[in-house]
């Protein structure tokens, strides 16, 4: 499999690697997995009081395209509001890459992640009680 | 040599086409399919029955590869009953079963870097193997109760290939240090 420079690059320094605290009421959590490759992807937002997207890490368990999808997501959700990041598409994140067909499935589990996330993070606003058990 | 082409890999093997399967059973009707279909006993046949006898041969071993692993039969088994599995598609897990599977590749993470790791990477194998064998289980158990707990199959066998690509990264490891 030969990986694109850009996906190289990711897989060899993966930016915003990490955890954070799902415990806490501003982190919103995904967690999905590919089962065709047993793939599992990780990734959190860190969203402020207007919305916005103010950190986000993640870790997966993956291939190269995996790894570099999620990478690459982290960098460009930053910044964004908990909208503008729900419109990624798996498309774009692909397409930035140069992901061959048989990864394009890599891309599709980044945005799944992102969606997940923010749903996660929402569902907490939307649910006041859970804030009691951060701290 | 009279060959049906149309026969499923439990019917060219004269088995019920189910899950349950004995696997000595299976490697002897194996060997048996194998000797009868082998090119050596072609050897002064037609070009035309060697032909075929090469090709029987091979839906033979791709019939036993496929029926001898389990998860490999049982998303056999959803293709022959119009269910079958699309790995595209078919994403869907539940939350709690993949923070186990991140905490348990954290798991192996960590036991790569300790100094005991070989010792590590064996009672991880181990924790794995057991999982994997109570899912097939759970698995063989959703079978027996047909159409009714379809979703309840499809989801043991994603859960199922998780599992596996796990104890091969393990054994991988494994291999890597010794």
């Amino acid at each position: 499999m030969a990986y694109s420079d850009k996906v190289l690059d990711h897989y060899e320094n993966p930016r915003n690697v990490g955890s954070f605290d799902k415990g806490d009421p501003n982190i919103g959590t995904g967690m999905v997995g590919a089962p065709a490759c047993g793939d599992v992807m990780k990734l959190q937002i860190k969203v402020n009081g207007q919305g916005v997207i103010e950190d986000a890490k993640f870790k997966t368990y993956g291939c190269g395209s995996a790894i570099a999808s999620s990478s690459l997501l982290t960098e460009w959700v930053k910044g964004k509001t908990l909208n503008e990041a729900a419109q990624i598409k798996n498309t774009q994140i692909a397409e930035e890459l140069a992901l061959p067909p048989v990864k394009i499935h890599c891309s599709v589990l980044a945005e799944d992640a992102i969606k997940a996330a923010i749903a996660d993070y929402q569902s907490k606003t939307a649910g006041g009680d859970d804030k009691a058990d951060a701290a | 040599m009279q060959v049906d082409w149309s026969k499923n890999f439990f019917e060219l093997f004269g088995l019920p086409v189910q899950f349950d399967l004995d696997p000595s059973d299976l490697l002897t009707r194996y060997r048996e399919l194998q000797r009868r279909v082998h090119p050596d006993k072609f050897a002064s046949a037609s070009a035309e029955e060697r032909r075929l006898s090469m090709q029987l041969t091979t839906l033979v071993n791709e019939g036993y590869q496929t029926l001898r692993d389990p998860v490999r039969r049982a998303r056999y088994l959803l293709e022959l009953s119009g269910a079958a599995m699309n790995d595209e598609t078919d994403t869907s897990m539940k939350p709690e079963f993949l923070v186990e599977q991140m905490e348990l590749r954290e798991a192996l993470e960590e036991a790569c870097a300790r100094e005991d790791s070989l010792r590590r990477l064996a009672e991880l194998a181990n924790d794995i193997e057991r999982r994997h064998a109570a899912k097939l289980e759970e698995l063989r158990d959703y079978f027996s109760r047909g159409q009714s707990a379809l979703a309840a199959t499809r989801n043991a066998v994603r859960e199922l290939q998780f599992l596996g690509k796990l104890l091969r990264e393990i054994r991988d490891q494994e291999e890597e240090l010794t």
